[in-house]
């Protein structure tokens, strides 16, 4: 193990994960197809696709939180709070998780144990990382609560989960995330389960604390309302591999890949009322149907016998990177925003 | 509606107010066959407790005056065939069975619970390593296994209640695992690994507290279960020894005399029937009281 800081490029990156391959037990096909991924100081790093596409499953790989025995890795590189790992053979110390990276989950309703106080809850992240005595800690959960704005957090500390809010426990998940003041934040969809105006309240808190902070955030979503919202950089995902990547506007303004140009014209717009919204014809392929090559190319429109070879994931212009064979295209398919 | 009704009406929050324990016990002081079952298991309790300072003769004072006599002032539920006060044998023989029952049904949760843990979370060799001994166990039926362990380990009390407590383990290595299996898959233990806590932190703050309600609920039921098989085993000489009193031997020696002193057996039936009949009604009550799906 050496500093990461030392041998990476830019000092300012927090983690890169590269080629990351992962399969499940008992399948053929690899789930997750050389994943790569870089988060800088400061930013928010948005991880889209459809269900299925390996999302949430690049996260607890990244995390060590998928069951023990249910996946091999047979590649990847992790490179993050100061240590290089070889994630084929070793896997992140569960003295960085929830200390240095930190998870929140899609459920807030059911991600809080039902049968301690939310101030135990916060203050056994603190005292596990930590230390300190049991007063030190629910302090510091108090402060937390504060933070991200729960009223009374002196009173919620005593309450259980079951009498909050959906809304409220996802800001105790964050304060139980961030309670260690993590570099890095991973957030697995944190506004699926809650309503638009709740949404918006966890997407702002998320921001205001990454300037507070400079914390690097991963934040998995099918949302691209969210995408919009709060990416800086936008990792697009199909069947387990990052087939577009690169800053928000390119993304939105320039899609190249056929699959992102296909989702950003599924997204309904206020500004371009048309009669309907596009498709992306087809479903994902299950793993062991996953076509050699693009793995995308079962639903491309454009696909061609070329496709049958798979293409790298390469530079079209600068921060933005895609892998198809005709990228970049010669027309210029604009879903702008 | 004056003011102060109004207001509240609509201060008052059922679902903020409701913490989960005064829920549970809203819903089990409604529910009236619990309340009895409550009453009866507290009413043997305070007897057995309050036996050594209750106006009653010693237990093993033989009177040859008043041997095998029918119920009187002196002898409110009469005498047994070597003039012991059968009131007295009875309220003695209380601590004894409640005791069994409690030890027995302790010893296997504590045994029982743990694997179940473990089964239940590890899962793979470990879990069919378990899981394997406890059908074997589970192919016994619960009271051979008992007389045999018992036979096994020589008679006395304490042997009586190893031996069903080791008989009573494998329902609640059963019913721990599959409550495990449950609750392992939960987002919360997801969270809580998420925050780097240890395996045994999980165990013992994410899955034990979440898997208690039904093993509370099964230990209830067995306390029944477990004071019947203390019974049968002193019935058979396996359980407690005399002089000392317990229900089980009383009935032994009274089913010799039936016919003409029929109260020696009749007391400490209607004992076992009562303490058995309001140990169910309690457990009963409890799993509607803590399941969350009913009002």
């Amino acid at each position: 193990m050496q500093l990461g800081d030392e041998n990476s490029a830019d000092s300012g990156t927090l983690l890169a994960l590269s080629d990351l391959v992962l399969r499940f037990k008992g399948h053929k096909n690899d789930v997750l197809d050389g994943v790569s991924l870089t988060v800088k100081r400061g930013e928010v790093v948005c991880v889209v696709g459809e269900s299925g596409c390996g999302k949430s499953v690049t996260a607890m790989a990244l995390m060590d939180l998928l069951p023990a025995g249910s996946a091999t890795i047979s590649s990847g590189n992790l490179d993050a709070c100061g240590l290089n790992l070889d994630l084929t053979s070793t896997c992140l110390p569960s003295e960085m998780r929830g200390n240095r990276i930190a998870m929140i989950f899609q459920e807030p309703m059911s991600s809080l144990n039902p049968s301690f106080t939310i101030g135990d809850q916060i203050g056994e992240a603190v005292l596990r990382h930590k230390g300190g005595t049991r007063t030190q800690a629910l302090d510091r959960a108090q402060e937390m609560l504060q933070r991200v704005g729960i009223a009374n957090p002196e009173q919620r500390l005593s309450e259980y989960p079951h009498q909050l809010s959906g809304g409220m426990r996802q800001r105790v998940m964050i304060a139980m995330a961030l309670a260690n003041d993590p570099e890095i934040l991973i957030a697995d969809e944190p506004t699926t389960a809650l309503d638009v105006t709740i949404q918006a309240q966890i997407l702002d808190l998320i921001r205001d604390l990454r300037d507070e902070t400079g914390m690097g955030t991963i934040m998995i979503t099918h949302d691209l309302g969210v995408v919009a919202e709060i990416a800086d950089t936008v990792a697009v995902m199909y069947g387990g591999q990052v087939v577009e990547q690169g800053a928000v506007g390119e993304i939105f303004n320039n899609p190249q890949h056929p699959y992102t140009i296909g989702l950003m014209s599924a997204m309904p717009r206020l500004d371009n009322p048309v009669g309907r919204l596009a498709i992306v014809p087809g479903t994902v392929p299950t793993i062991a149907n996953m076509p050699q090559g693009c793995r995308f190319r079962t639903r491309c429109v454009f696909a061609t016998q070329a496709c049958a070879e798979r293409p790298k994931l390469s530079q079209i212009a600068p921060e933005h990177d895609v892998a198809c064979h005709y990228a970049p295209l010669e027309v210029n398919v604009s879903v702008a925003i | 509606m004056t003011d102060a009704a109004v207001n509240q009406a609509l201060n008052a929050d059922p679902v903020l107010a409701a913490t989960p324990e005064n829920r549970v016990w809203k819903k089990f002081k409604r529910h009236k066959s619990a309340m009895v079952g409550g009453f009866l298991v507290a009413f043997f309790v305070i007897i057995a407790l309050a036996a050594p300072i209750l106006p009653i003769p010693d237990p093993s004072a033989t009177d040859w005056g008043a041997v095998r006599k029918a119920p009187s002032w002196a002898h409110w539920m009469g005498t047994d065939e070597i003039g012991r006060d059968v009131m007295s044998r009875m309220i003695w023989g209380a601590q004894a069975s409640l005791l069994a029952g409690v030890m027995s049904v302790g010893i296997a949760l504590m045994l029982g619970v743990p694997l179940g843990i473990v089964a239940g979370y590890f899962g793979g060799w470990t879990d069919a390593v378990i899981s394997r001994c406890t059908e074997a166990l589970l192919a016994a039926p619960f009271l051979i296994l008992a007389i045999a362990l018992a036979a096994f380990l020589g008679p006395s009390l304490t042997n009586a209640m190893i031996a069903i407590g080791i008989s009573a383990t494998p329902i609640f290595i059963r019913l721990t695992r599959g409550q495990v299996i449950n609750v392992k898959s939960e987002d919360y233990v997801d969270s809580a690994l998420a925050i780097g806590l240890p395996t045994p932190k999980i165990l013992s703050r994410y899955i034990l507290p979440n898997v208690l309600p039904p093993i509370l609920v099964q230990a209830t039921l067995t306390i029944a279960t477990a004071i019947i098989a203390e019974a049968s085993l002193s019935f058979l000489g396996l359980g407690q020894q005399p002089p000392a009193p317990s229900w089980g031997s009383m009935l032994n020696t009274a089913k010799n005399f039936l016919n003409q002193a029929p109260w020696m057996a009749m007391w400490p039936g209607i004992s076992i029937f009562l303490v058995v009949l309001g140990f169910n009604l309690l457990g009963d009550g409890l799993r509607d009281a803590l399941d969350p799906r009913e009002h």
